[in-house]
């Protein structure tokens, strides 16, 4: 249980390299989780070709989302858009190194949600968009 | 009065004898949310499935005669606990929330129309907020709310001048499940009769804790759920007077609270059964008359001086913890709840880290949302007690808040 607290973990969370706002962007999509009240928005700018040339997020929240979001901040610059969608609750699992309960990965998983509704244009983001692909 | 001894209390609750992790046993402090249940409880449950188990009001057989005398005989039970005088004024829904809902449905658009107000709480559980809100804007009712202070009372100095608006309700919590402030029931509600207003008190937190008198508080509606005064889940009580609950149309349709049934037409049952549609939580309203029985051979008020005892050192203990702040009134003005924050940490994480330790304790904003916002806070901590902690699980609390700042580094 203690390895839920891996020092990347609270490095990140404690001095994220990725937090704060892009202004202009050229997507940004802002999610919450409810249950506990955290925040996350994700800002991203794009080249013509669609690549990811900066990546964002900005909210608050527990370590495991703090960590999370700007774990998966770094994973996407350089990539292209389309590949984002194909990214699943492993890869952030992965990112973190860790394996989560589902309350907890609901927390992990708010950058991820944020992200993909981000891309694909949504108004409103759904668990779908990060449940699938078991 | 016996004092209540926590370490004999404890053999009761078989839950409480595990460890969560090896070498870390479980130490239970979310007993807001739900409380733990004793073995007379689960028994009389199992007792009725094996032996009784049968549906109620209607069979002339044997089984199914034993089955109406023990809940009814549970809904007797809860009227003498809280004082009620008759039964009859005793309903049993699904948890406390659904009582209110079934206020809020059956009585509230009834008797509230455009324009009429409604006194809440900033303090209350979403459950005595959500509903009204509901209900307002079907029928565009206004709602008002009694501030809280800073340091997590409820501000009687605003509320007179809220019923001067000629208040239709007010519904208010009698223990805060956040700040654990107690309120003063009695004098919140005489002052809301003298304007002409209704009283709802939510007793989710007060009727597990402390003695509660309907006639002495004199509200006219009182709803508490049994899951967080050792019964089982599933099982609510609403309180009403009764006869307001006999002006009050039935809230759900269908079985058992009908006199009688056309096609086009039903005539609603006499109370208590008018507000009880189809087959209710039998087991689980027997499990409720024995958790009454439980906390009984305590008393209440040894419970209430119990649970004091162990809020003081809790506090005390607590506040000596650095970057800890807890929030609400002092020991003297509330029950056995510590909502804290720990600087520099978030909720989750400290709850996540005390689990590792066996400490079971809850995180995020605890169904008051609203009461969160008027402390600036996003989420926080929370530890709360019945009669079988100890305070010797408190100082586990407080040596598990050093393991998370040490992880912290704070």
């Amino acid at each position: 249980m203690d390895d839920l607290y891996r020092e990347v973990i609270i490095d990140r969370s404690a001095n994220p390299m990725y937090k704060g706002k892009l202004d202009p962007h050229d997507i940004t999509f802002e999610d919450e989780n409810p249950l506990c009240g955290d925040v996350i928005r994700v800002d991203l700018r794009v080249d013509e070709e669609n690549r990811i040339t900066e990546a964002a997020f900005d909210g608050h929240g527990c370590a495991i989302s703090q960590a999370s979001a700007d774990l998966l901040m770094e994973s996407i610059i350089g990539k292209d858009l389309e590949s984002i969608k194909s990214l699943t609750k492993q890869d952030i699992l992965d990112n973190l190194g860790i394996e989560l309960g589902a309350v907890r990965l609901k927390c992990a998983l708010l950058s991820l949600k944020a992200l993909k509704a981000g891309v694909y244009g949504l108004s409103k983001s759904n668990d779908d968009l990060v449940e699938g692909n078991e | 009065m016996t004092s209540l001894n926590p370490i004999e209390i404890r053999k009761d609750f078989p839950i409480l004898h595990q460890e969560v992790h090896p070498g870390k046993p479980l130490v239970y402090l979310d007993s807001t949310a739900t409380t733990q249940k004793p073995v007379s409880v689960l028994d009389s449950m199992d007792d009725y499935y094996r032996k009784s188990n049968a549906n109620i009001h209607r069979g002339v057989y044997t089984i199914a005669e034993e089955a109406t005398a023990l809940y009814e005989g549970a809904r007797e039970k809860v009227a003498n606990f809280i004082g009620a005088r008759k039964s009859r004024e005793v309903i049993f829904t699904r948890n406390a929330t659904e009582s209110i809902n079934l206020v809020a449905y059956s009585w509230g658009r009834t008797n509230l129309n455009r324009g009429d107000l409604v006194i809440l709480t900033e303090m209350e559980h979403h459950a005595n907020l959500v509903p009204w809100q509901m209900l307002a804007a079907e029928k565009g009712l206004r709602l008002e709310f009694i501030p809280v202070t800073d340091n997590g009372l409820l501000d009687l100095e605003e509320y007179p001048r809220l019923l001067d608006l000629s208040p239709k309700l007010v519904a208010f919590t009698h223990m805060s499940n956040v700040l654990g402030t107690i309120t003063p029931a009695k004098e919140i509600t005489n002052a809301a009769h003298d304007a002409g207003a209704l009283v709802l008190i939510d007793g989710a937190q007060s009727v597990p804790h402390f003695p509660v008198n309907i006639h002495e508080i004199d509200a006219d509606f009182l709803v508490f759920s049994a899951h967080k005064m050792c019964g089982p889940t599933g099982v609510g009580v609403l309180y009403g007077r009764e006869s307001i609950l006999d002006e009050m149309p039935p809230f759900q349709g269908g079985g058992d609270m009908i006199k009688k049934v056309h096609l086009r037409s039903f005539v609603p049952n006499d109370l208590p059964h008018k507000f009880e549609a189809g087959t209710p939580a039998i087991a689980e309203v027997i499990g409720l008359g024995a958790a009454i029985d439980y906390l009984n051979q305590f008393g209440m008020d040894a419970i209430q001086k119990y649970e004091h005892e162990i809020i003081n050192y809790a506090l005390r203990k607590l506040s000596a913890v650095v970057g800890v702040k807890v929030y609400g009134p002092d020991a003297q003005q509330k029950g056995a709840v510590a909502s804290f924050s720990l600087a520099g940490v978030h909720p989750h994480d400290v709850a996540q880290i005390l689990d590792s330790e066996g400490i079971a304790v809850r995180a995020g904003h605890h169904c008051a949302m609203p009461l969160h916002e008027r402390f600036l806070l996003d989420a926080t901590t929370r530890a709360s007690f019945y009669i079988y902690s100890t305070l010797d699980e408190v100082d586990k609390l407080v040596e598990g808040l050093e393991k998370v700042k040490k992880v912290f580094r704070v």
